[in-house]
Protein backbone atom coordinates (compact mmCIF):
# COMPACT_ATOMS: atom_id res chain seq x y z
CA UNK A 1 0.00 0.00 0.00
CA UNK A 2 2.83 2.35 0.98
CA UNK A 3 4.59 1.90 -2.34
CA UNK A 4 1.47 2.69 -4.34
CA UNK A 5 0.78 5.86 -2.38
CA UNK A 6 4.29 7.10 -2.98
CA UNK A 7 4.08 6.26 -6.69
CA UNK A 8 0.72 8.00 -7.06
CA UNK A 9 1.97 11.06 -5.22
CA UNK A 10 5.15 11.32 -7.27
CA UNK A 11 3.37 10.73 -10.57
CA UNK A 12 0.74 13.29 -9.63
CA UNK A 13 3.39 15.85 -8.75
CA UNK A 14 5.23 15.11 -11.99
CA UNK A 15 2.05 15.52 -14.05
CA UNK A 16 1.27 18.83 -12.36
CA UNK A 17 4.79 20.04 -13.04
CA UNK A 18 4.45 19.06 -16.68
CA UNK A 19 1.11 20.86 -16.92
CA UNK A 20 2.53 24.02 -15.40
CA UNK A 21 5.63 24.01 -17.59
CA UNK A 22 4.09 25.76 -20.67
CA UNK A 23 3.31 28.84 -18.57
CA UNK A 24 6.91 29.43 -17.59
CA UNK A 25 8.46 28.60 -20.96
CA UNK A 26 9.76 31.61 -22.91
CA UNK A 27 8.45 30.49 -26.31
CA UNK A 28 6.17 28.00 -28.03
CA UNK A 29 9.20 26.30 -29.54
CA UNK A 30 10.04 24.77 -26.19
CA UNK A 31 6.67 23.06 -26.21
CA UNK A 32 7.90 20.97 -29.13
CA UNK A 33 10.99 20.09 -27.14
CA UNK A 34 8.84 19.09 -24.17
CA UNK A 35 6.63 16.91 -26.36
CA UNK A 36 9.72 15.17 -27.71
CA UNK A 37 10.95 14.74 -24.13
CA UNK A 38 7.67 13.03 -23.17
CA UNK A 39 7.73 10.77 -26.24
CA UNK A 40 11.32 9.71 -25.67
CA UNK A 41 10.63 9.18 -21.98
CA UNK A 42 7.80 6.74 -22.80
CA UNK A 43 10.12 4.70 -24.99
CA UNK A 44 12.99 4.85 -22.53
CA UNK A 45 10.83 3.75 -19.58
CA UNK A 46 9.75 0.75 -21.65
CA UNK A 47 13.31 0.00 -22.71
CA UNK A 48 14.44 0.19 -19.09
CA UNK A 49 11.84 -2.41 -18.10
CA UNK A 50 13.52 -4.67 -20.63
CA UNK A 51 17.15 -3.70 -20.07
CA UNK A 52 17.39 -2.44 -16.50
CA UNK A 53 14.94 -4.78 -14.84
CA UNK A 54 14.90 -7.95 -16.95
CA UNK A 55 18.48 -7.58 -18.19
CA UNK A 56 17.66 -8.13 -21.87
CA UNK A 57 19.20 -5.72 -24.35
CA UNK A 58 17.55 -4.32 -27.46
CA UNK A 59 19.46 -2.38 -30.08
CA UNK A 60 16.38 -2.22 -32.29
CA UNK A 61 13.91 -0.25 -30.26
CA UNK A 62 13.79 2.62 -32.74
CA UNK A 63 12.30 0.11 -35.19
CA UNK A 64 9.21 -0.42 -33.00
CA UNK A 65 8.83 3.33 -32.69
CA UNK A 66 9.11 3.69 -36.47
CA UNK A 67 6.88 0.74 -37.33
CA UNK A 68 4.09 2.15 -35.18
CA UNK A 69 4.52 5.63 -36.65
CA UNK A 70 4.38 4.34 -40.22
CA UNK A 71 1.46 2.02 -39.51
CA UNK A 72 -0.76 4.81 -38.27
CA UNK A 73 0.52 7.15 -41.02
CA UNK A 74 -0.42 4.72 -43.77
CA UNK A 75 -3.75 3.71 -42.24
CA UNK A 76 -4.95 7.25 -41.58
CA UNK A 77 -3.47 9.05 -44.59
CA UNK A 78 -3.40 6.52 -47.44
CA UNK A 79 -6.47 4.57 -46.34
CA UNK A 80 -8.26 7.43 -44.60
CA UNK A 81 -9.14 5.49 -41.46
CA UNK A 82 -9.92 7.33 -38.21
CA UNK A 83 -6.81 8.50 -36.35
CA UNK A 84 -7.71 6.71 -33.11
CA UNK A 85 -7.97 3.44 -35.01
CA UNK A 86 -4.66 4.03 -36.75
CA UNK A 87 -2.96 4.71 -33.45
CA UNK A 88 -4.33 1.54 -31.89
CA UNK A 89 -3.21 -0.43 -34.92
CA UNK A 90 0.25 1.11 -34.74
CA UNK A 91 0.74 0.11 -31.11
CA UNK A 92 -0.79 -3.29 -31.85
CA UNK A 93 1.53 -3.94 -34.76
CA UNK A 94 4.62 -2.95 -32.77
CA UNK A 95 3.56 -5.39 -30.04
CA UNK A 96 2.76 -8.13 -32.56
CA UNK A 97 6.10 -7.78 -34.35
CA UNK A 98 7.88 -7.85 -30.98
CA UNK A 99 6.01 -11.04 -30.12
CA UNK A 100 6.97 -12.73 -33.39
CA UNK A 101 10.64 -11.76 -33.39
CA UNK A 102 10.89 -12.16 -29.61
CA UNK A 103 10.21 -15.88 -29.66
CA UNK A 104 13.43 -16.80 -31.50
CA UNK A 105 15.68 -13.89 -30.46
CA UNK A 106 15.03 -13.95 -26.71
CA UNK A 107 16.57 -17.42 -26.59
CA UNK A 108 19.82 -15.55 -27.13
CA UNK A 109 21.54 -13.57 -24.45
CA UNK A 110 24.11 -10.82 -24.04
CA UNK A 111 26.01 -9.84 -27.17
CA UNK A 112 24.05 -12.26 -29.33
CA UNK A 113 20.73 -10.72 -28.36
CA UNK A 114 22.23 -7.29 -29.07
CA UNK A 115 23.26 -8.44 -32.56
CA UNK A 116 19.88 -10.01 -33.30
CA UNK A 117 17.92 -6.92 -32.27
CA UNK A 118 20.40 -4.74 -34.14
CA UNK A 119 19.74 -6.83 -37.24
CA UNK A 120 16.01 -6.43 -36.77
CA UNK A 121 16.38 -2.66 -36.50
CA UNK A 122 18.43 -2.54 -39.70
CA UNK A 123 15.90 -4.67 -41.57
CA UNK A 124 13.03 -2.38 -40.58
CA UNK A 125 15.10 0.67 -41.53
CA UNK A 126 15.83 -0.75 -44.99
CA UNK A 127 12.21 -1.79 -45.41
CA UNK A 128 10.99 1.74 -44.64
CA UNK A 129 13.51 3.17 -47.10
CA UNK A 130 12.89 0.78 -49.97
CA UNK A 131 9.10 0.34 -50.07
CA UNK A 132 8.70 3.74 -51.66
CA UNK A 133 5.14 3.12 -52.83
CA UNK A 134 3.98 2.38 -49.30
CA UNK A 135 6.13 4.59 -47.11
CA UNK A 136 7.38 7.32 -49.42
CA UNK A 137 10.92 6.02 -49.07
CA UNK A 138 13.85 8.11 -47.85
CA UNK A 139 12.12 11.41 -48.60
CA UNK A 140 9.52 10.67 -45.98
CA UNK A 141 5.79 10.45 -45.52
CA UNK A 142 3.82 13.68 -45.50
CA UNK A 143 0.31 14.86 -44.79
CA UNK A 144 -0.43 12.78 -41.71
CA UNK A 145 -3.56 14.18 -40.04
CA UNK A 146 -3.49 15.68 -36.56
CA UNK A 147 -5.20 13.70 -33.83
CA UNK A 148 -8.96 14.14 -33.68
CA UNK A 149 -10.72 11.77 -31.34
CA UNK A 150 -14.39 11.88 -30.35
CA UNK A 151 -14.96 15.14 -32.20
CA UNK A 152 -12.07 16.73 -30.34
CA UNK A 153 -9.30 18.03 -32.54
CA UNK A 154 -6.02 18.52 -30.76
CA UNK A 155 -4.75 21.05 -33.22
CA UNK A 156 -2.86 23.29 -30.83
CA UNK A 157 0.56 22.21 -29.66
CA UNK A 158 -0.48 22.89 -26.11
CA UNK A 159 -3.41 20.48 -26.07
CA UNK A 160 -1.26 17.86 -27.78
CA UNK A 161 1.37 18.41 -25.14
CA UNK A 162 -1.15 17.74 -22.36
CA UNK A 163 -2.10 14.53 -24.08
CA UNK A 164 1.49 13.27 -24.34
CA UNK A 165 2.17 14.30 -20.73
CA UNK A 166 -0.88 12.31 -19.60
CA UNK A 167 0.14 9.27 -21.64
CA UNK A 168 3.67 9.46 -20.24
CA UNK A 169 2.35 9.56 -16.69
CA UNK A 170 0.13 6.57 -17.42
CA UNK A 171 3.14 4.67 -18.80
CA UNK A 172 5.18 5.61 -15.72
CA UNK A 173 2.47 4.56 -13.30
CA UNK A 174 1.80 1.27 -15.08
CA UNK A 175 5.52 0.51 -15.09
CA UNK A 176 5.89 1.28 -11.40
CA UNK A 177 2.90 -0.94 -10.65
CA UNK A 178 4.39 -3.72 -12.70
CA UNK A 179 7.73 -3.51 -10.93
CA UNK A 180 6.12 -3.75 -7.49
CA UNK A 181 4.49 -7.07 -8.21
CA UNK A 182 5.32 -10.73 -8.58
CA UNK A 183 5.99 -9.97 -12.24
CA UNK A 184 8.51 -7.31 -11.37
CA UNK A 185 10.21 -9.69 -8.97
CA UNK A 186 10.27 -12.41 -11.63
CA UNK A 187 11.92 -9.98 -14.10
CA UNK A 188 14.56 -8.89 -11.62
CA UNK A 189 15.11 -12.52 -10.63
CA UNK A 190 15.79 -13.70 -14.18
CA UNK A 191 18.12 -10.73 -14.60
CA UNK A 192 20.41 -11.96 -11.79
CA UNK A 193 20.08 -15.72 -12.13
CA UNK A 194 18.03 -17.51 -14.76
CA UNK A 195 18.86 -20.82 -13.07
CA UNK A 196 17.56 -19.72 -9.69
CA UNK A 197 14.46 -18.12 -11.23
CA UNK A 198 13.58 -21.38 -12.96
CA UNK A 199 14.30 -23.29 -9.76
CA UNK A 200 11.40 -21.51 -8.03
CA UNK A 201 9.06 -22.15 -10.95
CA UNK A 202 9.39 -18.96 -13.00
CA UNK A 203 8.85 -19.49 -16.72
CA UNK A 204 11.67 -17.25 -17.86
CA UNK A 205 10.97 -17.49 -21.60
CA UNK A 206 7.42 -16.27 -21.04
CA UNK A 207 8.42 -13.32 -18.90
CA UNK A 208 11.18 -12.24 -21.28
CA UNK A 209 8.71 -12.30 -24.15
CA UNK A 210 6.09 -10.45 -22.13
CA UNK A 211 8.39 -7.61 -21.16
CA UNK A 212 9.79 -7.39 -24.70
CA UNK A 213 6.26 -7.03 -26.10
CA UNK A 214 5.24 -4.49 -23.44
CA UNK A 215 8.40 -2.51 -24.03
CA UNK A 216 7.73 -2.49 -27.80
CA UNK A 217 4.16 -1.38 -27.13
CA UNK A 218 5.39 1.61 -25.11
CA UNK A 219 7.75 2.50 -27.96
CA UNK A 220 4.82 2.08 -30.33
CA UNK A 221 2.66 4.44 -28.27
CA UNK A 222 5.39 7.06 -28.52
CA UNK A 223 5.71 6.38 -32.24
CA UNK A 224 2.05 6.95 -33.09
CA UNK A 225 1.95 10.12 -31.00
CA UNK A 226 5.06 11.30 -32.82
CA UNK A 227 3.53 10.70 -36.25
CA UNK A 228 0.33 12.59 -35.49
CA UNK A 229 2.21 15.43 -33.91
CA UNK A 230 4.82 16.18 -36.56
CA UNK A 231 2.50 15.05 -39.43
CA UNK A 232 5.70 14.19 -41.30
CA UNK A 233 7.93 11.18 -40.73
CA UNK A 234 11.06 9.86 -42.43
CA UNK A 235 13.03 6.64 -41.95
CA UNK A 236 16.13 8.50 -40.83
CA UNK A 237 14.41 9.30 -37.51
CA UNK A 238 14.08 5.60 -36.73
CA UNK A 239 17.56 4.32 -37.53
CA UNK A 240 20.27 2.67 -35.50
CA UNK A 241 21.45 5.96 -34.04
CA UNK A 242 18.11 6.56 -32.40
CA UNK A 243 18.18 3.05 -30.87
CA UNK A 244 21.57 3.82 -29.40
CA UNK A 245 20.37 7.19 -28.16
CA UNK A 246 17.54 5.45 -26.32
CA UNK A 247 20.00 3.06 -24.70
CA UNK A 248 22.18 5.97 -23.63
CA UNK A 249 19.13 7.60 -22.03
CA UNK A 250 18.43 4.40 -20.07
CA UNK A 251 22.00 4.07 -18.84
CA UNK A 252 22.48 7.76 -18.11
CA UNK A 253 19.17 7.94 -16.28
CA UNK A 254 19.94 4.85 -14.25
CA UNK A 255 19.35 1.17 -14.90
CA UNK A 256 16.32 -0.33 -13.18
CA UNK A 257 14.84 3.03 -12.29
CA UNK A 258 11.62 4.25 -13.87
CA UNK A 259 12.12 7.82 -12.69
CA UNK A 260 15.74 7.63 -13.76
CA UNK A 261 14.58 6.83 -17.28
CA UNK A 262 12.26 9.81 -17.32
CA UNK A 263 15.11 12.01 -16.10
CA UNK A 264 17.57 10.57 -18.61
CA UNK A 265 15.16 11.06 -21.50
CA UNK A 266 14.29 14.64 -20.55
CA UNK A 267 17.91 15.51 -19.91
CA UNK A 268 19.33 14.15 -23.15
CA UNK A 269 16.42 15.35 -25.30
CA UNK A 270 16.61 18.88 -23.96
CA UNK A 271 20.40 19.08 -23.67
CA UNK A 272 21.10 19.81 -27.38
CA UNK A 273 18.71 22.78 -27.16
CA UNK A 274 20.83 24.33 -24.43
CA UNK A 275 24.07 23.54 -26.24
CA UNK A 276 22.93 25.39 -29.39
CA UNK A 277 24.79 28.49 -28.29
CA UNK A 278 28.10 26.64 -28.53
CA UNK A 279 27.51 26.04 -32.22
CA UNK A 280 30.54 24.20 -33.59
CA UNK A 281 31.67 22.51 -30.40
CA UNK A 282 28.14 21.49 -29.41
CA UNK A 283 28.64 17.78 -30.11
CA UNK A 284 31.96 17.75 -28.25
CA UNK A 285 30.35 19.22 -25.14
CA UNK A 286 27.50 16.73 -25.46
CA UNK A 287 30.03 13.88 -25.51
CA UNK A 288 31.99 15.33 -22.62
CA UNK A 289 28.84 15.58 -20.50
CA UNK A 290 28.09 11.91 -21.19
CA UNK A 291 31.60 10.85 -20.21
CA UNK A 292 31.57 12.93 -17.04
CA UNK A 293 28.16 11.61 -16.03
CA UNK A 294 29.28 8.02 -16.42
CA UNK A 295 32.53 8.67 -14.57
CA UNK A 296 30.96 10.34 -11.57
CA UNK A 297 27.48 8.81 -11.65
CA UNK A 298 28.08 5.19 -12.65
CA UNK A 299 24.59 4.25 -11.49
CA UNK A 300 23.08 7.01 -13.57
CA UNK A 301 21.30 10.20 -12.60
CA UNK A 302 18.84 8.27 -10.42
CA UNK A 303 21.67 6.43 -8.67
CA UNK A 304 23.46 9.72 -8.10
CA UNK A 305 20.40 11.30 -6.53
CA UNK A 306 19.78 8.34 -4.24
CA UNK A 307 23.38 8.12 -3.03
CA UNK A 308 23.29 11.87 -2.44
CA UNK A 309 20.13 11.35 -0.37
CA UNK A 310 21.82 8.59 1.61
CA UNK A 311 24.84 10.81 2.23
CA UNK A 312 22.66 13.71 3.38
CA UNK A 313 20.71 11.40 5.67
CA UNK A 314 23.98 9.99 6.98
CA UNK A 315 25.09 13.52 7.79
CA UNK A 316 21.73 14.39 9.35
CA UNK A 317 21.67 11.36 11.62
CA UNK A 318 24.54 12.34 13.96
CA UNK A 319 22.86 15.73 14.18
CA UNK A 320 19.67 14.11 15.41
CA UNK A 321 21.63 12.13 17.95
CA UNK A 322 23.13 15.37 19.22
CA UNK A 323 19.65 16.70 19.81
CA UNK A 324 18.70 13.58 21.69
CA UNK A 325 21.73 13.76 23.91
CA UNK B 1 14.72 -50.18 -3.41
CA UNK B 2 11.77 -48.87 -1.40
CA UNK B 3 8.59 -49.03 -3.46
CA UNK B 4 7.17 -45.97 -1.71
CA UNK B 5 9.80 -43.69 -3.25
CA UNK B 6 8.61 -40.09 -3.58
CA UNK B 7 11.30 -39.31 -6.11
CA UNK B 8 12.31 -42.09 -8.46
CA UNK B 9 15.20 -41.99 -10.89
CA UNK B 10 15.61 -45.07 -13.06
CA UNK B 11 18.62 -45.67 -15.27
CA UNK B 12 19.46 -41.96 -15.38
CA UNK B 13 22.22 -41.39 -17.92
CA UNK B 14 23.85 -38.03 -18.64
CA UNK B 15 26.56 -37.43 -21.22
CA UNK B 16 28.74 -34.37 -21.73
CA UNK B 17 30.14 -34.96 -25.19
CA UNK B 18 32.12 -38.17 -24.90
CA UNK B 19 32.13 -38.17 -21.10
CA UNK B 20 29.61 -40.40 -19.38
CA UNK B 21 28.81 -38.31 -16.29
CA UNK B 22 26.02 -40.55 -15.03
CA UNK B 23 25.77 -44.16 -16.08
CA UNK B 24 22.33 -45.69 -15.53
CA UNK B 25 21.95 -44.36 -12.02
CA UNK B 26 19.02 -45.64 -9.99
CA UNK B 27 18.18 -43.30 -7.16
CA UNK B 28 15.15 -42.85 -5.02
CA UNK B 29 14.17 -40.70 -2.09
CA UNK B 30 11.45 -41.44 0.40
CA UNK B 31 8.92 -38.99 1.75
CA UNK B 32 9.77 -37.34 5.07
CA UNK B 33 13.34 -38.56 4.95
CA UNK B 34 16.80 -37.12 4.36
CA UNK B 35 18.51 -38.96 1.53
CA UNK B 36 22.16 -38.05 1.03
CA UNK B 37 24.30 -38.45 -2.03
CA UNK B 38 28.01 -38.71 -1.33
CA UNK B 39 31.04 -39.62 -3.37
CA UNK B 40 34.48 -38.37 -4.34
CA UNK B 41 34.90 -35.23 -6.44
CA UNK B 42 33.71 -35.72 -9.99
CA UNK B 43 31.50 -38.67 -9.05
CA UNK B 44 28.45 -37.00 -10.58
CA UNK B 45 26.61 -35.85 -7.46
CA UNK B 46 25.81 -32.36 -8.67
CA UNK B 47 25.09 -33.72 -12.14
CA UNK B 48 22.48 -36.01 -10.61
CA UNK B 49 20.84 -33.02 -8.89
CA UNK B 50 21.00 -31.12 -12.18
CA UNK B 51 19.39 -34.04 -13.98
CA UNK B 52 16.63 -34.25 -11.37
CA UNK B 53 15.93 -30.51 -11.47
CA UNK B 54 16.08 -30.43 -15.27
CA UNK B 55 19.15 -28.26 -15.72
CA UNK B 56 20.90 -30.92 -17.82
CA UNK B 57 19.05 -33.14 -20.31
CA UNK B 58 18.89 -36.91 -19.88
CA UNK B 59 20.59 -39.16 -22.39
CA UNK B 60 18.59 -42.04 -21.00
CA UNK B 61 16.40 -43.15 -18.13
CA UNK B 62 13.49 -41.49 -16.40
CA UNK B 63 12.65 -39.30 -13.42
CA UNK B 64 9.33 -39.20 -11.64
CA UNK B 65 7.95 -37.47 -8.58
CA UNK B 66 5.03 -39.18 -6.79
CA UNK B 67 4.48 -41.24 -9.91
CA UNK B 68 4.38 -38.22 -12.24
CA UNK B 69 6.92 -38.50 -15.04
CA UNK B 70 9.08 -35.35 -15.25
CA UNK B 71 11.84 -36.65 -17.54
CA UNK B 72 11.02 -34.25 -20.36
CA UNK B 73 9.76 -31.26 -18.35
CA UNK B 74 11.68 -27.98 -18.32
CA UNK B 75 13.10 -26.83 -14.94
CA UNK B 76 10.28 -24.44 -14.04
CA UNK B 77 7.63 -27.12 -14.57
CA UNK B 78 9.57 -29.48 -12.31
CA UNK B 79 9.84 -26.72 -9.72
CA UNK B 80 6.07 -26.25 -9.83
CA UNK B 81 5.64 -30.01 -9.48
CA UNK B 82 7.64 -29.77 -6.26
CA UNK B 83 11.27 -30.34 -7.23
CA UNK B 84 12.94 -27.32 -5.62
CA UNK B 85 16.68 -26.89 -5.23
CA UNK B 86 19.50 -24.73 -3.94
CA UNK B 87 22.85 -24.24 -5.64
CA UNK B 88 26.41 -25.09 -4.75
CA UNK B 89 27.59 -21.64 -5.81
CA UNK B 90 24.96 -19.38 -4.32
CA UNK B 91 22.37 -18.09 -6.77
CA UNK B 92 20.61 -15.47 -4.70
CA UNK B 93 19.07 -12.41 -6.31
CA UNK B 94 21.58 -9.76 -5.26
CA UNK B 95 19.47 -6.95 -6.73
CA UNK B 96 16.70 -7.47 -4.16
CA UNK B 97 16.21 -7.38 -0.42
CA UNK B 98 16.23 -10.63 1.52
CA UNK B 99 12.45 -10.45 1.85
CA UNK B 100 11.98 -9.91 -1.89
CA UNK B 101 14.22 -12.90 -2.57
CA UNK B 102 11.95 -15.13 -0.54
CA UNK B 103 8.81 -13.50 -1.97
CA UNK B 104 10.15 -14.45 -5.40
CA UNK B 105 10.17 -17.99 -4.09
CA UNK B 106 6.41 -17.64 -3.53
CA UNK B 107 5.97 -16.73 -7.20
CA UNK B 108 3.80 -19.69 -8.12
CA UNK B 109 1.60 -19.55 -5.04
CA UNK B 110 0.37 -16.01 -5.57
CA UNK B 111 -1.61 -16.16 -8.72
CA UNK B 112 -2.85 -12.67 -9.51
CA UNK B 113 -2.66 -11.67 -13.16
CA UNK B 114 -0.68 -9.04 -15.06
CA UNK B 115 -3.78 -6.88 -15.17
CA UNK B 116 -4.15 -7.15 -11.39
CA UNK B 117 -0.61 -5.85 -10.94
CA UNK B 118 -0.93 -3.09 -13.55
CA UNK B 119 -4.18 -1.77 -12.06
CA UNK B 120 -3.50 -2.68 -8.42
CA UNK B 121 -6.76 -4.52 -7.87
CA UNK B 122 -7.76 -5.87 -4.43
CA UNK B 123 -6.59 -9.26 -5.68
CA UNK B 124 -3.09 -7.80 -6.08
CA UNK B 125 -3.03 -6.52 -2.50
CA UNK B 126 -4.37 -9.83 -1.14
CA UNK B 127 -1.74 -11.75 -3.11
CA UNK B 128 1.11 -9.51 -2.00
CA UNK B 129 -0.01 -9.75 1.63
CA UNK B 130 -0.05 -13.52 1.36
CA UNK B 131 3.38 -13.65 -0.29
CA UNK B 132 4.84 -11.30 2.31
CA UNK B 133 3.43 -13.32 5.21
CA UNK B 134 4.64 -16.58 3.76
CA UNK B 135 8.08 -15.11 3.03
CA UNK B 136 8.36 -13.75 6.58
CA UNK B 137 7.47 -17.19 7.93
CA UNK B 138 10.25 -18.75 5.88
CA UNK B 139 12.77 -16.08 6.94
CA UNK B 140 11.73 -16.65 10.53
CA UNK B 141 12.21 -20.38 10.12
CA UNK B 142 15.83 -20.04 9.01
CA UNK B 143 16.48 -17.24 11.52
CA UNK B 144 16.79 -14.33 9.10
CA UNK B 145 13.69 -12.37 10.10
CA UNK B 146 15.84 -9.52 11.40
CA UNK B 147 17.52 -9.13 7.99
CA UNK B 148 14.32 -9.00 5.93
CA UNK B 149 14.98 -5.54 4.50
CA UNK B 150 18.74 -5.99 4.02
CA UNK B 151 19.90 -6.08 0.39
CA UNK B 152 20.62 -9.76 -0.23
CA UNK B 153 24.08 -9.01 -1.58
CA UNK B 154 25.07 -7.32 1.69
CA UNK B 155 24.39 -10.39 3.83
CA UNK B 156 27.42 -12.38 4.99
CA UNK B 157 28.03 -15.65 3.18
CA UNK B 158 26.53 -17.93 5.82
CA UNK B 159 23.33 -15.92 5.90
CA UNK B 160 23.12 -15.93 2.11
CA UNK B 161 23.12 -19.73 2.30
CA UNK B 162 20.23 -19.58 4.77
CA UNK B 163 18.46 -17.08 2.53
CA UNK B 164 18.65 -19.47 -0.37
CA UNK B 165 17.20 -22.16 1.84
CA UNK B 166 14.34 -19.84 2.85
CA UNK B 167 13.63 -19.02 -0.78
CA UNK B 168 13.50 -22.72 -1.63
CA UNK B 169 11.12 -23.38 1.26
CA UNK B 170 8.87 -20.57 0.05
CA UNK B 171 8.49 -22.38 -3.26
CA UNK B 172 6.63 -25.10 -1.35
CA UNK B 173 8.90 -28.04 -2.18
CA UNK B 174 7.64 -31.61 -2.42
CA UNK B 175 11.27 -32.58 -2.38
CA UNK B 176 14.10 -30.24 -1.53
CA UNK B 177 17.44 -30.76 -3.26
CA UNK B 178 20.36 -29.19 -1.38
CA UNK B 179 23.65 -28.97 -3.26
CA UNK B 180 26.48 -28.74 -0.73
CA UNK B 181 24.63 -26.42 1.64
CA UNK B 182 27.45 -26.55 4.20
CA UNK B 183 30.21 -25.55 1.79
CA UNK B 184 31.93 -22.45 3.17
CA UNK B 185 30.13 -22.58 6.52
CA UNK B 186 31.98 -22.75 9.83
CA UNK B 187 31.27 -25.49 12.35
CA UNK B 188 28.66 -23.51 14.25
CA UNK B 189 26.83 -22.54 11.09
CA UNK B 190 26.94 -26.14 9.90
CA UNK B 191 25.35 -27.29 13.18
CA UNK B 192 22.56 -24.75 12.74
CA UNK B 193 22.09 -25.95 9.18
CA UNK B 194 21.89 -29.57 10.33
CA UNK B 195 19.20 -28.61 12.81
CA UNK B 196 17.26 -26.79 10.11
CA UNK B 197 17.38 -29.73 7.72
CA UNK B 198 16.06 -31.96 10.50
CA UNK B 199 13.24 -29.53 11.18
CA UNK B 200 12.42 -29.30 7.49
CA UNK B 201 11.98 -33.05 7.50
CA UNK B 202 10.22 -33.41 10.83
CA UNK B 203 8.14 -30.24 11.16
CA UNK B 204 7.41 -29.44 7.55
CA UNK B 205 7.32 -33.06 6.38
CA UNK B 206 9.46 -32.30 3.34
CA UNK B 207 11.77 -34.87 1.83
CA UNK B 208 15.35 -33.68 1.50
CA UNK B 209 18.04 -34.83 -0.91
CA UNK B 210 21.42 -33.72 0.34
CA UNK B 211 24.66 -33.59 -1.63
CA UNK B 212 27.39 -32.86 0.89
CA UNK B 213 31.07 -33.36 1.64
CA UNK B 214 30.83 -32.72 5.37
CA UNK B 215 30.68 -36.31 6.65
CA UNK B 216 29.68 -35.38 10.21
CA UNK B 217 26.64 -33.59 8.85
CA UNK B 218 25.76 -36.37 6.42
CA UNK B 219 26.15 -39.20 8.91
CA UNK B 220 24.31 -37.25 11.57
CA UNK B 221 21.11 -36.42 9.72
CA UNK B 222 20.72 -38.89 6.86
CA UNK B 223 18.11 -41.61 6.85
CA UNK B 224 19.50 -43.10 3.70
CA UNK B 225 22.75 -42.63 1.80
CA UNK B 226 23.58 -43.29 -1.83
CA UNK B 227 27.24 -43.42 -2.79
CA UNK B 228 28.32 -42.44 -6.29
CA UNK B 229 31.72 -43.00 -7.89
CA UNK B 230 32.56 -42.37 -11.53
CA UNK B 231 28.92 -41.85 -12.41
CA UNK B 232 27.72 -45.10 -10.94
CA UNK B 233 25.98 -46.08 -7.73
CA UNK B 234 28.38 -48.19 -5.69
CA UNK B 235 26.38 -48.47 -2.49
CA UNK B 236 23.20 -47.42 -0.77
CA UNK B 237 21.81 -47.92 2.67
CA UNK B 238 21.63 -46.49 6.18
CA UNK B 239 24.64 -44.40 7.33
CA UNK B 240 26.17 -47.18 9.38
CA UNK B 241 25.86 -49.75 6.60
CA UNK B 242 27.43 -47.43 4.07
CA UNK B 243 30.31 -46.57 6.37
CA UNK B 244 31.14 -50.28 6.69
CA UNK B 245 30.81 -51.07 2.99
CA UNK B 246 34.28 -52.14 1.76
CA UNK B 247 33.69 -50.77 -1.72
CA UNK B 248 32.82 -47.36 -0.30
CA UNK B 249 35.88 -47.40 1.91
CA UNK B 250 38.06 -48.22 -1.04
CA UNK B 251 36.53 -45.70 -3.40
CA UNK B 252 35.72 -42.86 -1.14
CA UNK B 253 36.71 -42.81 2.49
CA UNK B 254 40.17 -44.14 1.71
CA UNK B 255 42.44 -46.26 3.88
CA UNK B 256 43.64 -43.19 5.82
CA UNK B 257 40.26 -42.76 7.42
CA UNK B 258 40.47 -46.26 8.92
CA UNK B 259 43.67 -45.55 10.80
Amino acid sequence: MQGLKKDLLLTGAFLSALCLAPWVLPSGYYLTVLIMCCLNAMTVVGLNLLLGYAGQISLGHAAFYGLAAYTTAILTTTLGLPVALGMLAGVGLAALVAFVIGIPTLKLSGNYLAMATLGFGVIVYIFLNETVGLTGGPSGFTGIPRLNAAGLTLSSDRSYYYLTAAVLCAVVLLSLNLIRSRLGRALRALHTSEKAAQAVGIDIARYKLFIFVLSAAFAGAAGVLYAHYLTFIAPSSFGFLFSVELLVMVVLGGMASVWGSVTGAFFLTALPEFLRMFENVEIIIYGAILILCMMFLPRGLAGGVSSLAVRLRGRARPGEDDHAS
Amino acid sequence: MPPDGLLDCRGVTVRFGGVLALDEVDFSARDRAVTSIIGPNGAGKTTLLNAISGVVPLAGGGISLSGRDLSQSPPHIRARAGVVRTFQNLEIFTNMSALENVMTGCHCQVRYSVLDSLLKTPRYFAGERKARAKAMDCLEFVGLADSAQTPAGDLPFGRQRLLELARALAARPGILLLDEPAAGLNMKETRVLGGLIRRIRDEQGVAVVLVEHDMDLVMGISDQITVLAFGQVIAKGAPLEVQKDPEVIAAYLGADDRD
